[in-house]
């Protein structure tokens, strides 16, 4: 159960690390984060049942094509509308999920049905001593964490992962310096749009792909709020945190209480820590 | 001194631009001469810094043309204004606060893929500023302010800059602390030969450092001459240095107006 929750809160961490990398560079509330997500997932559906590639193929496939949606987006959709207020902004974003799920129904082979997406992943489970592992969630867990990793080392270390950082910390001094802020920004958007269609793929297995799917970005939004919107690792704590109190909630609570434990939660954390756990209080110098 | 010696590296023709509603430039022509410090000096709002931001690409002028070795520059993309040698240290510093010091550096150097250039000139300016060398895994937003200043200037030298735009380097500065960044200021312009074109409100500094000065006044370039000349100009000397001229200043006020009106 335990583990069921960290699963699950893994699937959160990686929508809610979605927000918050377009919330940091463009200070852009990406509400169409869920429906990429979905998008990602009906993608790994297309190469893995349709074409029958294996299941790494699928995953490669699936996060490349959605960090292409991603770039394409940000080009196409939100350059155009760069520097009108953020209201307008984040009404497209909204927009953009809409048609996403729209244009997901009309495709044949994708439509309004419910998929399952196979992995290689058994359903068994195996017992250490009195504890009771599935293999499903362990899996889910490890291929987060090693996602995790590799993101941090791409920010940590790489010239563009810095450059990226930088960027959202202040791009007009990043401009100064001859980074090239849109292309930047571009890739931000790609590279968030990879992570969710990663995030749909380990969510498939648990919830199915539908063209509905993508409302768990609602859940993930409170994991980001949770964490400080803003904050990387606080985007990863506050969706194990989410996804563990649902596992609970979902045990111990009455029927109904699993869906708003996200929410009480937010409110919790919101009346004692206004800006989240690892927000940042505005550190604007003048 | 004017613009049509070969030895200029940057010449502005009649630049006029706008920040936001408000015509900031109002047909400005300057030019700066190869390896030499020139300063601009003006009141809060003259459009001193919009100078520099139109030079370095963040804003685009509506008319004129502001060339750079020969070339015409105006209108580019920031990035490949940088490429072609110009470097800005913007107002306020404006460091990356959650970077490192070193990273900072790095993002200077942005442009460049010479691993070991970049690493010898990260050398160079830990020698200008040893403090940065000191502090360089830390945080650049727990800097002083006035290291944060040292490390703005360091991270626009990283791109090798052939003219170096600084805008108000002494803001917020302490008078020891402003002495101490002009001095190395002059120092690189006299080592590394970078020509620097120099914003500042700190008028007596500006003028002690710099060969040749303009003076901008609302949008224009009211006054020009080598900064020996200007510091002894009696206009100067009442509005941008705080010297009184004698007499009884009550009466003497509203008799005089400034010349160049």
């Amino acid at each position: 159960m335990l583990l069921a929750g960290v699963a699950q809160g893994c699937v959160y961490a990686l929508v809610a690390l979605g927000f918050v990398l377009i919330y940091k560079a463009t200070e852009t509330v990406n509400f169409a984060q869920g429906d990429l997500m979905m998008l990602g997932g009906f993608f790994a559906l297309t190469s893995s049942v349709i074409l029958g590639w294996p299941y790494w193929a699928t995953i490669l496939f699936a996060v490349v094509a959605m960090a292409a949606v991603g770039m394409l987006i940000e080009r196409l959709v939100l350059r155009p509308v760069l520097g009108q207020p953020a209201f307008t902004v984040v009404m497209i974003t909204i927009g953009v999920g809409y048609v996403l799920r729209g244009v997901v129904t009309m495709i044949p082979g994708w439509g309004t049905e419910t998929y399952t997406l196979p992995t290689p992943f058994s359903e068994g489970t195996f017992k250490v001593g009195e504890v009771i592992f599935a293999v499903q969630q362990l899996a889910v867990i490890g291929m987060t964490a090693a996602l995790v990793a590799a993101l941090y080392v791409f920010f940590r270390f790489s010239k563009l992962g810095v450059a990226m950082q930088a960027t959202s910390q202040n791009q007009l001094a990043a401009a100064y310096m001859g980074i090239p802020v849109r292309r930047v920004n571009m890739m931000i958007w790609g590279l968030s749009a990879g992570v969710a269609a990663f995030a749909g793929i380990l969510l498939a297995p648990v919830t199915f792909v539908h063209s509905n799917m993508g409302f768990i970005g609602l859940k993930a939004f409170p994991a980001a709020v949770v964490g400080g919107f803003g904050s990387v690792p606080g985007a990863i704590v506050g969706g194990l945190i989410i996804g563990l109190v649902e596992a609970f909630a979902g045990r111990y609570m009455p029927e109904g209480f699993k869906d708003v434990a996200a929410y009480v939660v937010v409110l919790v954390v919101l009346m004692f820590k206004p800006s989240g756990i690892f927000g940042e209080t505005a550190r604007k110098k003048v | 001194m004017s613009a049509h010696l070969p030895d200029m590296i940057l010449e502005l023709a009649n630049v006029e631009a706008s920040y936001g509603p408000v015509q900031a430039l109002r047909g400005v022509t300057l030019a700066v001469p190869k390896g030499k410090i020139v300063t601009v000096l003006g009141a809060n709002g003259a459009g001193k810094s919009t100078i520099l931001k139109t030079i370095s690409g963040i804003i685009d002028p509506s008319k004129g043309q502001i060339r750079f070795e020969g070339g015409e520059i105006q209108s580019r993309d920031p990035a490949w204004i940088v490429r072609r040698g110009i470097s800005h240290v913007p107002e306020g510093r404006e460091v990356f606060p959650l970077l490192t010091v070193e990273e900072n550096l790095r993002m200077g150097a942005y442009t460049r893929s010479d691993a070991e250039g970049i690493a010898q000139d990260i050398d160079m300016v830990y020698a200008y500023f040893p403090i940065l060398k000191e502090r360089f895994r830390q945080e650049a937003g727990l800097l002083s302010g006035g290291q944060q200043q040292m490390l703005a200037i360091s991270r626009a030298l990283l791109s090798r800059p052939a003219l170096m735009l600084m805008d108000e380097p002494s803001l917020g500065l302490s008078p020891l602390l402003t002495q101490e960044i002009f001095r190395i200021i002059t120092r690189i312009n006299r080592e590394k030969g970078n020509t620097i074109l120099l914003v500042e409100q700190n008028a007596n500094m500006a003028l002690e450092v710099a060969d040749y000065g303009y003076v901008l006044e609302v949008g224009r370039i009211v006054m020009e001459d080598t900064c020996k000349r200007l510091l002894e100009k009696e206009d100067v000397q009442e509005f941008y240095l705080g010297m009184k001229a004698q007499g009884v200043r009550g009466q003497r006020r509203w008799k005089k107006k400034k010349q160049w009106r």
